[in-house]
C-alpha cells in the first residue's frame, strides 16, 4: 500500500474552495527567475573520492583540543568525562525530543525533573523550566516575560551582554511590543557600565539584562541593580553564558535576579561547532504561570508511589494557543540530560572543584599576559575569562598565532565590528588548559606584539 | 440588579458598579479551578475584552469584561484561594467591580431566570 496523506481529489477541492486552479498559482508572487533556480553542482563523485575530499577540507580545521586554546565568549571547552556520552547513547534515554506523550515516559521525566532541581539550585532561584533551545533565545524569551509580568515594554540591556545575545534579542522582539534600549559596552570599565545600567532603569523599564560574568569577563556584584530595578518596579534578569562560574561567583538569585537564564553548555555539552546547545531559564515562584517553556513537576500515582508528570501546560501553546506565554513549545532534551548526568558525577563539591581549576588557570594565564610589554589585562575580579588590550590589532595578532598552532582568544571586534574595540581580544582558560599551554602562548604572543 | 451573560458570567450591578464573576453552571463545568488572574484596578475594558483568566484542572478560559468601564476593585484572595470560585461562585468568589459606562449594555443581559433557561437549553 502506498501510503499517500493527501489525494488528487483533497487536493482539488481544497484549491476549488480557495479559488485557486493550479497549487503552482499559489506561487505566482515569486518571480519566475527565483522560482527553482539551476544549482551548479559538480558531478557525483564514489564514496572514496568524497571521504578523501570531506578529509582534506577537514585538515584544514584546527581542532579545539589539538592546540592550546584559550577561546571563549560565550562557548567553553571543558572536560566532559566520557561516561556522560555512554549513558545518554543509551536507548531509554536517546531522542533530542521534548516528551509529546509524557506521562508513559516516566525515565525522561524523571531526569527532566532533576535537571530543573540543579539548575534551580545553581542560580539561586525557586523554579527552572525543562530547558530552551540556548542561552541567548533564553535570553530574549525572558525579555517578553518580563513585559507580561510588569506589563511594561522598555527593556535596558547592559553594555555587558554578549553582543550575540543582544541581537537575538532584537530579532526576536522585532514584532512584539517590546522597546529594547541597548546601553554602550565598557569592557575597561565594568564600574561605569554597572552605574549606565543602574541610571537606565526608568518607570517605564520592564527589566534590566545584564551578563555576569560579562562579556569582557568581569564578575560584578549586581545587589545595587537589583535594588534599583525593584525599586522602579522593574525586574532584574542575570544572563550567565559560563554555568560553570556559578560554582564559585555568587548565585544571580542571592543578589536578587528575578530571572535567570544561562548557556548550559559548558556541563556535559561539547563545543559542537556551536550547537545545539541548552539553555537554561529559572524565575521565582511568584512569575512561574509567566514563564515559558515546558515544566516537570513530582506528583504521587493513584497507588501513592512517587511519578512526574508536565505540569501548569495551560502556559503552553498547545492548549492556550496564541495566548500563550511563548511559542516554545520544546526543550533541548538530549544536551540537558548530558547536562544533568554530569552535573550529578560532578556533585556540588566537584563542581566547585572545578570552577576553583578554571579560576587558578585564568589568573595564571592574566599574570603570564600581564607580563607581556605592551599587553594589558583589563579585569580586576574575573573567573575563567579575560579581557586584554593589545598594542595593534587583534583580530590579526589572534590570526597570526593561530598560523602558530595556538588559538589565543576570540577578537571583541569579531562580536563587535566598528565599535572601536578592536584591540581587544577575549581569552578563557579552562581546566583543560595546561601549564605548558600558557607558556606557549605567552611565548607567541610575547613574539607577535613585538 | 442581577444580570447574566451568555458567557456564563453574572454582574451585581449596586450604584452604577457591577461586581462580576462567573456562574455556578460555568464553574461546575470548569471543574476545579487552580489559578485566576485578575485584572489592574484601573484598567479600561470594552464590553467583550479580556478581563481575567480562570484556569482549572481541565482547562484556561478567559473572563470578559461583560460590559464596557474601569476596574475599581479585584478579589486578591483568588490569587491565594482560586478555590473559592468553586465553593462561592455568586458569593465570595468574585472576580473584580467595573464601572458601568453605558447603562443600555446592561438591557441585552439575562436576569437569572433567563439564565436558568438559558442553561437548561445547553444540556
Amino acid at each position: 500500500m502506498r501510503y499517500l496523506p493527501l489525494t488528487q481529489d483533497d487536493r482539488q477541492s481544497m484549491l476549488d474552495k480557495i479559488g485557486v486552479r493550479h497549487v503552482d498559482d499559489l506561487f505566482g508572487d515569486v518571480p519566475k527567475a527565483e522560482l527553482n533556480p539551476g544549482i551548479d553542482l559538480p558531478r557525483h563523485k564514489s564514496e572514496m573520492e568524497v571521504e578523501r575530499h570531506l578529509s582534506r577540507l577537514a585538515g584544514k580545521n584546527i581542532a579545539a583540543g589539538s592546540v592550546p586554546f584559550f577561546v571563549g565568549a560565550g562557548a567553553y571547552k571543558h572536560h566532559v568525562p566520557s561516561s556522560v556520552d555512554h549513558l545518554i547513547q543509551r536507548g531509554e534515554f536517546l531522542t533530542a525530543y521534548t516528551p509529546y506523550q509524557p506521562e508513559i515516559a516516566q525515565g525522561t521525566l524523571q531526569y527532566i525533573f532533576e535537571f530543573q532541581t540543579q539548575v534551580a539550585q545553581l542560580t539561586g532561584m525557586d523554579v527552572a523550566n525543562a530547558s530552551m533551545y540556548d542561552g541567548s533565545t533564553a535570553t530574549a524569551e525572558a525579555v517578553m516575560m518580563a513585559r507580561r509580568v510588569t506589563r511594561k515594554k522598555r527593556a535596558v540591556i547592559a553594555g555587558s551582554l554578549h553582543p550575540h545575545y543582544r541581537a537575538v534579542v532584537e530579532t526576536t522582539t522585532q514584532f512584539t511590543d517590546d522597546e529594547i534600549v541597548c546601553l554602550d559596552a565598557e569592557p575597561a570599565d565594568p564600574a561605569a557600565e554597572l552605574q549606565a545600567a543602574i541610571e537606565g532603569i526608568d518607570d517605564a523599564t520592564s527589566c534590566v539584562v545584564v551578563q555576569n560574568p560579562g562579556v569582557a569577563g568581569h564578575v560584578l556584584d549586581l545587589r545595587p541593580l537589583a535594588e534599583a530595578a525593584h525599586a522602579k518596579k522593574a525586574l532584574l534578569i542575570v544572563v550567565v553564558t559560563e554555568v560553570m562560574s556559578l560554582g564559585l561567583v555568587m548565585s544571580p538569585g542571592e543578589m536578587g535576579a528575578d530571572i535567570v537564564v544561562g548557556e548550559g553548555q559548558s556541563i556535559g555539552n561539547g563545543l559542537n561547532f556551536g550547537g545545539p546547545y541548552v539553555g537554561l531559564f529559572a524565575t521565582n515562584q511568584k512569575y512561574v504561570r509567566q514563564m515559558p517553556g515546558r515544566l516537570c513537576g513530582e506528583t504521587v500515582d493513584a497507588d501513592g508511589n512517587r511519578g512526574f508528570v508536565l505540569t501548569l501546560s495551560t502556559r503552553e501553546q498547545h492548549i492556550r494557543r496564541e495566548k500563550a506565554t511563548s511559542n516554545i513549545c520544546t526543550n533541548s532534551s538530549l544536551c540537558s540530560l548530558a547536562f544533568t548526568i554530569h552535573m550529578t558525577l560532578l556533585g556540588e563539591k566537584g563542581l566547585r572543584d572545578v570552577a576553583k581549576v578554571n579560576h587558578k588557570r585564568a589568573q595564571e594565564l592574566k599574570a603570564a599576559v600581564s607580563a607581556i610589554e605592551g599587553v594589558e589585562v583589563l579585569n580586576d575580579a574575573f573567573f575563567n575569562e579575560l579581557t586584554v588590550r593589545l598594542p595593534g590589532d587583534a583580530t590579526a595578532i589572534a590570526e597570526t598565532l593561530a598560523a602558530n598552532g595556538i588559538l589565543a582568544g576570540v577578537p571583541m571586534a569579531r562580536l563587535a565590528p566598528n565599535a572601536g574595540m578592536d584591540d581587544l581580544l577575549i581569552m578563557a582558560a579552562t581546566e583543560t588548559v595546561t601549564e605548558g599551554d600558557i607558556d606557549a602562548l605567552a611565548a607567541a604572543l610575547r613574539e607577535a606584539v613585538k | 440588579m442581577l444580570k447574566f451573560s451568555e458567557d456564563h458570567e453574572w454582574m451585581l450591578v449596586e450604584d452604577g458598579v457591577a461586581t462580576v464573576g462567573i456562574t455556578d453552571h460555568a464553574q461546575n463545568a470548569l471543574g476545579d479551578i487552580v489559578f485566576v488572574e485578575v485584572p489592574e484596578v484601573g484598567a479600561d475594558f470594552a464590553k467583550g475584552d479580556d478581563a481575567a483568566v480562570v484556569e482549572s484542572v481541565k482547562a484556561a478560559s478567559e473572563v470578559y469584561a461583560p460590559l464596557t468601564g474601569t476596574i475599581t476593585a479585584v478579589n486578591e484572595d483568588l490569587e491565594g484561594e482560586p478555590g473559592k470560585v468553586n465553593s462561592s461562585p455568586m458569593d465570595d468568589g468574585w472576580f473584580f467591580k467595573m464601572t458601568v459606562a453605558d447603562a443600555s449594555e446592561l438591557e441585552g443581559l439575562m436576569d437569572e431566570a433567563g439564565y436558568n433557561e438559558f442553561v437548561a437549553g445547553l444540556e
